[in-house]
This record gives structure tokens, sequence and C-alpha cells, in this order.
């Protein structure tokens, strides 16, 4: 029962916050660093899909080895 | 033939060139690959251009050969030293409509005896102020599966992944990647040549040989957290941490952490450590007691306990030549890496004068380069 009241609240919160726009906290000209060529997830994809390729070939993991859908929030 | 199933994931597995907003650069990379380890060498070419049209379309091309040649453990001890080549196209599409871009990829790997297509959609927006982007994908593989030197053998893999990836700019040096992915394929999934060893009193040796037997489904799940900071005086740092587990009973952390340094306008140094590890599939033994001891057998390295390390070196020098005036900007890059495998339930039985089922555990080291050339155009 009690978690089930948390949950409504969540969901009110949750909801409450869906009619308001969300303020970005890093403004746009806060961010020369996060849109500095070296702070991106895959600067070389050549690269980085060919270590892909290694990791899978010779280990029984895979995916979500990252490096994609990356925007650094700077347009 | 195993290399290139995991190739084909590989490729399955890595997204289109997502950025939300904005399109990716023109570019063309012109690559030399060079692996070497356990007995096993590959090398060959890889080419990717991407360009861009009216600003709200991007079209790429992938061109990549694998040639192998191969003395591995496995191969030496149940088969014959073979080379082969395998050749791989891939075309992408992309379209960015205000905060949106759609993207369409397939690619065809092919081989002696091994096809496979592959097709992927997905889907990308920023949202909250352009610090978040959010993107879905979906890919399906159809792989066909042959054996040298039998007609009689095709078989074939249905593979569906689907994934979602989330960066999130957390403050004004930091961001942050969450990833998550679902892999299932069905089909035959193990490797038509590889064979597991048994207990026989009647062999020489004391062990004998008989094909590997996988099921016939598996589904892995992979959730990925990685954090990327900006130093002040202008480096990078990166921490990365992956767990992945599936139905054959797989579990496995990665964790990887790399350092980018640039030095002036020109010159960008980048070291990295990673480290993984496994346990073994539920089905997997390095010997089993006697032949045809259970449904499912499997003597796959890969799908042993194990762990591997990784230490990577890459330098990349920017440069404009008066020759290359079709460029904006050019670059030279030398990747190296060192890696470790080391087996906790996979025995080296090139090794004599031991008993069955106490030979050393295997191990070996490999070198990966990466040698290549960028042009921004």
């Amino acid at each position: 029962m009690r978690a089930a009241r948390i949950a409504a609240l969540l969901l009110l919160a949750a909801a409450a916050c869906g009619c308001s726009r969300v303020e970005p906290w890093v403004k746009p000209y806060e961010r020369e660093n996060i849109a500095d060529p070296i702070m991106a997830w895959d600067r070389d994809p050549v690269s980085s899909s060919y270590m892909r390729h290694v990791y899978e070939a010779r280990e029984g993991a895979r995916g979500a080895l990252g490096g994609s859908g990356g925007g650094c929030g700077c347009n | 033939m195993q290399l290139i199933r995991a190739f084909v994931v590989a490729l399955a597995l890595l997204p289109l060139p997502a950025a939300a907003a904005v399109l990716p650069d023109d570019r063309a990379d012109l690559m030399y690959h060079y692996y070497d380890g356990g007995g096993v060498t590959i090398d060959g070419p890889s080419v990717l251009v991407r360009k861009k049209f009216a600003e709200k379309y991007a079209a790429s091309a992938n061109y990549y050969v694998d040639m192998v040649s191969s003395a591995s453990i496995d191969v030496i001890t149940t088969a014959s030293p073979y080379t082969e080549t395998r050749t791989q196209y891939g075309v992408g599409f992309e379209y960015l409509r205000n905060k949106v871009t759609y993207s369409a990829a397939f690619s065809n790997s092919s081989e002696n005896d091994y096809e496979a297509d592959t097709a992927t959609l997905a889907i990308s927006q920023d949202m909250f102020g352009d610090l978040t982007t959010v993107s879905l994908f979906f890919t399906r593989g159809w792989d066909d599966v042959t054996r040298r030197g039998d007609a009689t053998f095709a078989d074939e893999i249905d593979r569906r992944i689907y994934g979602v990836d989330i960066s999130q700019v957390a403050t004004k040096n930091m961001v942050l990647g969450l990833s998550y992915e679902t892999i299932t394929e069905e089909g035959f999934l193990n490797n038509p040549y590889r064979q597991v060893r048994y207990l026989d009193p009647d062999a020489a040796l004391g062990f004998s040989f008989e094909p590997e037997r996988y099921p016939r489904t598996r589904t892995g799940n992979a959730l990925s957290l990685r954090a990327r900071y900006f130093l002040p005086y202008r480096a990078a740092i990166q921490g990365d941490y992956r767990f992945y587990t599936d139905t054959w009973d797989i579990l496995a952390h990665t964790a990887e952490v790399s350092y980018t340094h640039p030095l002036g306008e020109e010159w960008t140094f980048d070291v990295r450590y990673r480290f993984y590890t496994q346990d073994a599939a539920e089905f997997y033994s390095d010997l089993f007691p006697r032949s045809d001891f259970q449904n499912f057998l499997a003597r796959d390295k890969e799908l042993a306990t194990m762990t591997s390390h990784t230490l990577g070196f890459g330098v990349a020098y920017e440069f404009k030549s008066p020759r290359l005036s079709f460029l904006s900007r050019s670059s030279l890059n030398l990747r190296y890496d060192r890696m470790r495998f080391e087996y906790d339930d996979f025995r080296d039985i090139s090794t004599t004068g031991f008993a069955p089922g106490t030979e050393p555990f295997y191990s070996f080291d490999a070198d990966v380069i990466r040698f290549f050339f960028s042009g921004w155009f």
C-alpha cells in the first residue's frame, strides 16, 4: 500500500514536470568544453568499429559497447 | 568462420552514426588494420566515407576486408592451418528533421562458407534543452552458414537486436552515457568445424574429438555506463563499465579507463586500459567425461571462463597540405593495442607429456594495429 502511494506520488510529480519546460542547467554559452573534439564519445568510427570487431571475435559478451548516439548538446 | 560471425554481430551492434540535431562532418577514412595473436594473423583495408547533402541528408559507405591466416590452438589441434578472405560492404542514409535524425543502414558480408546481410533502422532525438540525446535502434540479421567440403550442409541464423542509447550532458565539463541492448539469435550458432574433446581410454592420447553442438537460440542483454570528463588543462578522461548476461549462462564484466591529451593544435595522444572477465557457458567443458555426454557440447575458448587485458596507445597528427587542397584538414593516426587473454578452464592440448585434463591452461598475447588517414572535406 505504502509502495503504491509512493508510486502514485512519483507519477504525479512526473506528470507535473511534464507541464513545465525543463530549463537546461548547462547554458549554451557554457558548452565550450563539452563541444571540444576531444570530448567526443567516438572520435574515429573507422577505428572503434574495428576494435569492437576484435572484442566480439575473442570474447563471449556482446553489445552496448557505446560510442553512439552521442550529441554533446552543443547545437 | 568464427571471426566472420563475430564481425557480423559487431557490425550489427554498431549503431548508426546518430548525432541528433546535426549530421556528422563530411569525412573519408582510409585504414590498414592488423591483428596478430594466438597463431592468427588478420589484416586488410577499411574505407569509410560520409557526405552530407543540403545539411539534412547524409550518406555513408564502407568497404572492409579481412585477410585471415589461421594456425590457432583450435586449428593446430583438430584441423589444418588455412587462409581465407572476407569482404564486407555497407551503406547508410540519414535524414535530419528539426531535432530528430532518422537512419537506415545495410551491410553484406561474404566469404566462402558464410554470407550475412544486416539491416538497421534508428531514430535519435535531442531533448531537454539539447542536453539529452536518446537513440533507439532495431537491427535484423540474416546469415547463411555452409561448410567447406560438405555440399550437404547448409543452415541459417536469424538475428534481432534492440537497443537504446542515452547521452546526457551532466555539467559543463562532464557527459554521461548509457547503452542497453538485447540480442536474440536463432539458428545454427556453433562453428561447423569446431570439435569438443572427451575422455577415451581407447585413444592413444587418452581423449578423442567429436563435433560441438549448441542450442539453436541465444538471448543476451548488455548494459553499459560511461562518463567523460573535461580536465582543466584541456584533456579528457573517461571511465566505462559494462555488464552482460545471456541465456547460455555467460556473465561478463568489462571496465575501461582512457585518457586523451592534445598537444598544441596538431597532436593528440590517447592511452587506455581495458579489463574483461567472463564465466563459462553452461554447456562448456574442456574435457567431457565421455562421448555424447550431454545434449549441448562446447569447447570454444570464447565460451570458457576467461579474462582479457588491453593496454592501448594512440597518436594523431593533424595537418593541412597544399597538395590536398580539396580537404579542409587531414590527420594521420596510429593506434596500437597489446592484448592478453588468459583462460581458466581451457587447456593447451598442444603440449605433450600430460595426462588428459592436467595440461597447462592456455593463454596468449595479441598485437593490434590500426594505421589510418582521415580527411575532412
